[in-house]
């Protein structure tokens, strides 16, 4: 039976004091009045010219009809700046949750396909999709903080922008705060319930004398892959893509679970890594790690693919409402958004193409600490724009919040992992995934 | 110049595995092993070199890479400048979006088409060469493995036998 070792268990708590007081310090420094951000803007100076309100999403919906006068300008950048702790504090949020959901549809697609190498690391993915209880009730916390204007992350819950614009009008039977509640509510209720079912079943198999729970959870996770595939994708438009809410891509909910797929993994051959560098998981072999790292070059790759599926196909329509999106991101987030394409991409392509290096653990490490990095960045590009425009950092309040829900994270797992034994006892195929060799 | 090679058949791949680890384990040198289809982790149980074709394919990538950015700024920009989806800017890297698909797909026609092509030359195959398995029920549901002999006819025999061989044979063979 595995034990959190101390220096585990108090390095998540520092993070996660760390990041209290990043997150406390985002939300102090945060203006409280229009004058307050007018006296930050001036200290700052940086130069930008009052062009690039047209160019951000909030913008959009404003400038459409009329220029901005300097007063409307400064309310405006008021605005996103009294967004930026919050935005800094979902995308960390939605981050470290995203990466429990990847895990808990790998797990599932294990199940469902009956996978013969992989019930050796059963017990780290349940492990990890433990995080989905509290990341998804910190996550509908937040949702629920948007409903009530204590913050403005979406702007379509604000009646007084939905009463000037006819197409949030149009879109108001769907986006609406109560709806939006009403799925989020479905959706984390649907996952985690499928996986503390599961769980219960996986653990109940280890006492067992006939294979009954195992075939059991064999059906529930083909079923809850037909739920999760359909709560992902509205998941993404609600939780992310409506933060544009003019802005639409039908592919949109693919590319989100693309990045949560990678991360996922990435996560479970880290935490397989860093187990077996202690002395567990003494039957998990180096072939387990390389199969790891061929899904975190393989979905890397399929991330690219869509990301760029999108891109190209707004680039060359250059439809006006559509091609904005990529228009903010170009000229204001430059560097995150095409150093994530690097990240995401060329990194784990050049690293991870090499099938030795695959499985040589500190290389995996190496090229999964990029990945998360990149991925990260990944929510943040698609967060930020709309929330904070061009005032975006990453100081204080990001690093503040990445580093607690890390802690949390961190925590959270290991606690789950150190609760049952690492190895399933009775799985069906426990033999074959001992004897798993490429 | 002619020498004479055993030959053991047998009918699953696993016994197959098994009887290659045992023969290797009692230092004979195997000289081909005929499958009617490929047998995972055999190459590495016979103690083969790890294929190099990995190498090539990049390589191949690569070229395929190169050729396609060459080909589509000469067709596209320089030869007959296009006006790419309202965008004049006559530019290869402003355009690039618009070439990603074919500098992928160049890429993997290079990759797959020359690694193929260097796998025949290496395999020394070409059209109408003459078959080189020693016996034809390689190509339906049995498996071959052939030993040469230096005076240890009976030894071999002995040890095949033991590793569930289903016929055992001797024959002459051209060294190649």
């Amino acid at each position: 039976m595995y034990t959190v070792s101390n220096r585990l268990k108090i390095g998540a708590i520092i993070l996660m004091a760390l990041g209290l007081l990043g997150i406390g310090f985002g939300f102090l420094a945060a203006p409280s009045s229009i004058e307050e951000s007018k006296a930050m803007m001036a200290s700052h100076d940086d130069g930008h010219g009052d062009s690039h309100g047209a160019e951000t999403a909030h913008g959009e919906t404003d400038a459409g009809e009329h220029a901005m006068t300097p007063a409307e300008h400064d309310e405006h950048v008021f605005h996103q700046l009294s967004n930026k702790p919050w935005a800094a504090l979902y995308v960390a949020a939605f981050f470290f949750f995203m990466i429990a959901l990847g895990v808990l549809a790998f797990y599932a697609i294990q199940r469902a396909a009956q996978a013969g190498w992989s019930p050796l690391l059963f017990r780290v993915m349940e492990g990890i999709t433990s995080y989905l209880v509290p990341g998804g009730i910190i996550v509908f916390v937040i949702l629920v903080m948007s409903v009530l204007h204590m913050n403005h992350l979406f702007v379509w819950m604000d009646a007084e922008v939905v009463a000037e614009d006819a197409l949030l009008q149009g879109k108001a039977g769907y986006l609406n705060p109560t709806f939006f509640l009403i799925r989020a509510a479905i959706f984390l209720g649907g996952w985690i319930a499928y996986r503390e079912y599961s769980r219960k079943l996986s653990l109940a198999q280890d006492e067992s004398d006939d294979n009954s729970n195992f075939k059991l959870n064999f059906r529930i996770s083909a079923a809850f892959l037909v739920f999760y595939l359909i709560s992902e994708s509205i998941m993404s438009w609600d939780w992310i893509m409506s933060v544009d809410p003019h802005w639409f891509s039908t592919l949109f909910g693919w590319y989100i679970f693309a990045s949560m797929f990678v991360s996922g993994i990435t996560v479970i051959a880290m935490v397989t890594i860093y187990l077996k560098s202690k002395g567990h998981l003494e039957e998990v072999n180096d072939s387990h790690i390389h199969d790891l790292a061929k899904f975190m070059f393989g979905i890397s790759i399929f991330w690219t693919y869509l990301w760029f599926s999108q891109f190209m196909l707004i680039w060359y329509a250059n439809i006006p409402e559509e091609v904005t999106y990529y228009v903010t991101r170009i000229e204001d987030y430059n560097l995150p958004f095409f150093g994530m394409v690097a990240m995401n991409f060329l990194f784990p392509v050049l690293l991870l193409m090499n099938s030795d290096y695959k499985r040589l653990n500190w290389f995996v490490v190496m090229a999964g600490v990029v990945i998360l990095a990149g991925h990260y960045m990944d929510i943040f590009n698609a967060i930020m724009p709309a929330t904070v425009g061009d005032q975006w950092f990453i100081g204080i309040p990001e690093i503040g919040a990445v580093l607690f829900f890390a802690g949390l994270f961190l925590f959270w797992i290991f606690r789950a992992l150190a609760s049952a034994p690492l190895q399933p006892k009775r799985n069906p195929f426990i033999e074959e995934s001992r004897h798993f060799h490429y | 110049m002619a020498s004479k090679v055993i030959q053991a058949f047998y009918n699953d791949d696993d016994v197959l595995m098994h009887a290659v680890k045992k023969v290797k384990a009692a230092k004979h040198h195997i000289e081909e092993v005929y499958c009617p289809f490929p047998v995972h982790g055999l190459d590495k149980a016979m103690g083969l070199e790890p294929t190099r074709i990995a190498i090539t394919s990049f390589m191949y990538g690569c070229v395929g890479l190169t050729v396609a950015i060459v080909m589509m700024n000469f067709i596209m920009i320089e030869d007959w400048p296009q006006d790419i989806g309202g965008k004049p800017s006559f530019s290869y890297i402003e355009n690039m979006p618009a070439f990603v698909p074919i500098m992928f797909e160049l890429t993997v026609f290079f990759a797959a088409h020359l690694m193929v092509i260097t796998f025949y030359l290496r395999s020394r195959l070409w059209p109408f060469k003459k078959a080189e398995n020693p016996d034809v029920r390689t190509t339906d549901d049995h498996f071959l493995m052939e030993i040469e002999i230096h005076d240890n006819e009976s030894e071999l025999r002995d040890l095949l036998s033991g590793t569930g061989a289903v016929e055992i044979n001797i024959s002459e063979k051209d060294l190649h």
